[in-house]
């Protein structure tokens, strides 16, 4: 049984956790969370529909059901996690299973924003670290501890240098990910750039 | 670095500040809603005690969930009538203009924001849909959101962004006969793979691109995002201008001189200066189907899905997973292979020139008694100008079930669904695992011609033997 979810707010500076591996090119976020969970006006019941298809295909076998898996935080993926559509519901049904970090060996770019304004921290590493956590992970459980001041990972026996973008990284050390309040600081250079923008005055209809 | 591309300068142009970390925050010129990622948008904001910034710049409509058999209010599915009376409630509590069922301008959203003249160049568009890139076939910048980000535009008109570099893909020649927009940019898709256009606008540009319609020109943008690229767009010209012309929303008077004479300062530069530039030749491609479960997974007509061998290293991977989700031996022929469901319509391909395409080839022809053939208008313009024509009619002659007007089965969010390991024929976009509603439901991707061809024969099939 998960204890009960609570969202990340302000500073992250540490992600420590078991790791969650899940292989495959190109998981899109049908995958993550199909469509038919996407008929919903919050997102509260998304995380027990995680992988949903993958999960019944598998009957018990896939990561999320493994019982080992039950408290992992960071998820371990390979190149291109979350294609396609923008459904912000595949990082918030990863949250609320119970993921706090991703480290991949790369994102798609959509999927990446939104973890980042959900306070996902998504790091990557080659191809060549992440098989090597992942076959780690075959055999054994790793307990990662993420310092993102330092963009380090630690653990008994790997250690990695993680590469974040610097933006996210600062964002996430000064607690800023949650962007509309530092959005909202320009107030007048919003209004400004709305009077200056020449087809403001063009639309008359709407 | 890029320089001078019609992506800088429309970037540099809606920048409202450099923010802490290094990304930008950029103006959203137009902001589009539907009723699946905004609901939990309008909700922080309830729960952040913030207002709409900017209620004329965001417009709404219903597209995802909508039924396409019976329309009639409530809703037989519970959760898609409490999306809908969420959106309701939103616009009419915000202020904001709502384009629903029955108003004559409902449909898909990237659909009806081009036919409304809201998509203009040079504006910044946004929307919580992946496929938002489409609006850059009229030389804005279009980008999908998330949810979270869909709170930031209502609540700002901003987002927080980093700069994308762009890539060139330059397309000489021109498409042969029976060859569509779809199949260039499959074909573009499965050359660059789906994820080369990670952190890249796509900048579409050359003799191929030109000589394409409006309608084309939206079809290719919009898949941008199926090769990694959020954004995708081509340089506004004279058919920009002229499909723009009188439609509800564009400038008029006064101002569509105004707006004429920016937009056509609008492009990127003789000498602009590209993070990377790609040549394809659209002379040498053949009508597209995918056989896998990526949109990069797509051959042409008269080839054989691809051996193991014959896939880069990064690719085997995918590749074995596609052979067993769908069932298909690398080296069979595509043409072919039976389908038993067929689909046209989506944000892709649901628009009249797509409908006017497929009815020709359906004209005094019958759908194969193996398939269940049905037409999704994109909106109900689209639908209204199709009866006008008759198409409605060639449609239903042939067999084809005519619906109205929403997303429907390219992402099963209403009763339109694959039902167990069902092949369809899609003019859609994402060929993914369920998702046309079945979680082993498959999806062969291709133009709406050769949907119809694919229709008509129970089996893929080469639409050029029908046209020419």
């Amino acid at each position: 049984m998960k204890s009960a979810f609570t969202p990340p707010i302000g500073k992250i500076t540490q992600i420590n956790g078991q790791c969650i591996s899940l292989i495959g090119n190109d998981i899109d976020t049908d995958r993550i969370i199909p469509a038919r969970f996407l008929k919903c006006v919050n997102f509260d019941s998304l995380g027990e529909s995680v992988f949903e298809d993958d999960r019944a295909t598998l009957k018990g076998r896939h990561p999320f059901d493994l019982e080992e898996n039950n408290n992992a935080t960071i998820l371990i993926v390979n190149s291109n996690f979350g294609c396609g559509s923008s459904r912000e519901h595949a990082p918030q049904a990863l949250m609320r299973w119970g993921i706090r970090g991703i480290i991949g060996e790369s994102f798609a770019d959509i999927f990446y924003s939104n973890c980042i304004a959900i306070g996902i921290p998504c790091f990557t590493l080659t191809k060549k670290s992440i098989e090597e956590i992942q076959n780690y992970c075959d055999n054994q459980f790793l307990f990662l501890e993420i310092d993102l001041k330092n963009s380090l990972a630690k653990s008994k026996d790997l250690n990695f240098n993680l590469e974040i973008k610097e933006s996210s990284r600062k964002m996430f050390l000064s607690g800023e990910w949650d962007a509309t309040s530092t959005l909202l600081d320009n107030k007048i250079l919003i209004e400004n750039k709305f009077n200056q923008l020449p087809y403001i005055k063009f639309n008359t209809n709407f | 670095m890029s320089k001078d591309t019609l992506f800088d300068k429309v970037w540099d142009l809606h920048k409202v500040s450099s923010l802490p970390g290094g990304s930008d925050q950029i103006f959203i010129g137009l902001h589009l809603i539907h009723e699946v990622t905004s609901p939990q948008a309008f909700g922080a904001l309830k729960d952040k005690n913030l207002t709409v910034k900017f209620p004329s710049r965001t417009v709404a409509t219903v597209d995802h969930i909508v039924p396409t058999d019976n329309q009639s209010r409530p809703f037989k599915d519970n959760l898609a009538e409490q999306m809908i009376e969420t959106l309701e409630k939103n616009c009419l509590q915000h202020k904001i203009k709502f384009f629903n069922i029955g108003s004559g301008s409902q449909g898909i959203v990237h659909v009806v924001a081009p036919e409304l003249g809201l998509t203009q160049p040079g504006m910044t568009i946004a929307c919580g849909d992946s496929h938002t890139s489409t609006h850059g076939a009229f030389g804005s910048i279009a980008f999908g959101i998330g949810t979270s980000q869909v709170r930031d535009v209502l609540a700002t008109q901003t987002i927080a962004m980093n700069k994308l570099k762009v890539r060139q893909i330059w397309c000489e020649n021109q498409l042969s006969n029976g060859v569509y927009a779809k199949d260039l940019v499959l074909h573009i898709i499965n050359k660059l793979g789906v994820k080369a256009g990670v952190g890249f606008a796509y900048e579409f540009a050359g003799p191929a691109i030109n000589l394409l319609s409006m309608e084309e020109r939206m079809t290719i943008c919009n898949m941008s995002i199926e090769g990694g690229a959020r954004c995708g767009y081509i340089n506004p010209d004279e058919k920009t201008f002229s499909y723009m012309k009188n439609k509800l929303c564009a400038p008029k008077n006064e101002h569509w001189e105004k707006a004429l004479t920016w937009w056509k300062s609008l492009k990127s530069d003789e000498d602009s200066i590209y993070d990377d530039v790609i040549k394809i030749d659209a002379s040498k491609i053949e009508p597209t189907v995918t056989w896998g479960i990526t949109p990069g997974q797509s051959i042409g007509i008269n080839q054989k899905i691809p051996l193991l061998d014959e896939l880069s290293p990064n690719d085997k991977l995918v590749a074995e997973e596609a052979y067993e989700y769908m069932s298909f031996k690398p080296g069979q022929s595509i043409k072919d292979i039976p389908v038993e469901v067929c689909f046209i319509g989506s944000c892709t391909n649901g628009r009249i020139s797509d409908l006017r395409v497929a009815a020709k080839v359906l004209k005094d022809k019958k759908v194969s008694k193996s398939v269940k053939a049905f037409v999704v208008p994109g909106s109900e313009k689209v639908a209204n100008e199709a009866k006008q024509e008759g198409l409605d009619q060639i449609f239903k002659d042939s067999g084809f079930q005519w619906r109205e007007p929403g997303c429907s089965m390219c992402l099963a969010m209403n009763s339109d669904k694959l039902i167990g390991n069902q092949i369809s024929a899609s003019s859609s976009n994402r060929n993914f695992k369920g998702r046309q509603g079945s979680p082993n439901g498959r999806t062969l991707l291709m133009s709406p011609a050769m949907v119809a061809a694919a229709a008509i024969n129970g089996k893929v099939s080469d639409v050029r033997e029908f046209i020419n």
